[in-house]
């Protein structure tokens, strides 16, 4: 596949994350937004991982070139599996304190 | 058009779809139902692009717990009730033009710029081949060269379950 189609595909999946987070106002939701964005790089990381290994496969078979990229990619998900399990945390106190998951009713942190 | 690209297309169909449906659904349930079909379509991809292990785990890790935790958390809150206050319009129209604007300026880069499309003229993601994406290669890379921050990772969950505990805990 051309790695332009991965790009765009990427690109709109990232952009579609950034417009949840922007529009939607339930905390859970854009939480979950952010991790199709991190999904959307993932998906990228490993696209142009596997590019540059067709250009070192064409000549060796047994070539490791391009695996920094998909071990990128897990050590992504490694990380938002952690902030994940501290985000919900904080969305269950959040709930428990102000009874409603509202990004708005953050800006009380202000004062 | 051999199966591969039919593939492609329906993956990224699905992936954009269900995508979209994640920020349209008015239900939090329904949203994280769509979510998982999201993964499940990136999931797909990798599966083409012979990223086999990654494909699994991200099965595992996205699919089978985050999700998870995020309905728990949902149904904890009792929230599945379509309660949350909207955003006034103007304030969703100015997000979607934001998006928007990042995607255009960004596909324009990609379709236009005559260095980025030069250096990307004929690049092809080699699908279905290569054994890059396979556990045994993959294994032995994370244990030799990247032994390192995969220790470091195991700090970050230890900080990471204190922290949930901490933060989570009635006091």
């Amino acid at each position: 596949m051309p790695i332009q189609y991965y790009i765009y595909l990427a690109l709109a999946l990232f952009s579609i994350g950034i417009i949840g987070v922007l529009v939607r106002r339930n905390a859970i939701i854009v939480f979950m937004c952010i991790e199709l964005m991190l999904n959307a790089v993932n998906l990228l990381l490993v696209a142009f991982s596997k590019m540059h290994h067709g250009v070192a496969y064409a000549t060796d078979k047994a070539s490791t070139v391009g695996i920094d990229g998909q071990l990128f990619v897990f050590f992504i998900m490694v990380v938002a599996a952690a902030e994940v399990s501290v985000g919900l945390a904080i969305i269950v106190m959040l709930y428990r304190n102000t009874h409603s998951v509202d990004v708005n009713f953050l800006n009380r942190l202000k004062n | 058009m051999n199966i591969t690209h039919i593939l492609f297309w329906f993956l990224s169909a699905l992936a954009l779809v269900s995508a979209m449906m994640v920020v349209v659904s008015k239900n939090p349930i329904h949203s994280i139902l769509w979510l998982i079909l999201v993964f499940f379509a990136i999931s797909g991809h990798y599966i083409l692009l012979n990223a086999q292990f990654l494909a699994i785990v991200n099965l595992i890790v996205y699919a089978g717990a985050i999700m998870v935790l995020f309905l728990f958390v949902v149904m904890l809150m009792n929230l599945n009730k379509e309660t949350e206050q909207q955003k006034n319009v103007w304030m969703k129209l100015t997000g979607v033009i934001a998006g928007g604007c990042f995607l255009v300026s960004t596909c324009n880069v990609i379709f236009n710029a005559q260095s980025v499309s030069r250096e990307l003229a004929g690049k092809t993601a080699l699908m279905k081949e290569g054994s890059i994406g396979l556990i045994g290669t993959l294994g032995k890379a994370l244990f030799s060269n990247y032994v390192i921050p995969f220790e470091i990772s195991s700090v970050l969950f230890l900080s990471a379950m204190v922290g949930a505990v901490v933060i989570g805990k009635k006091d």
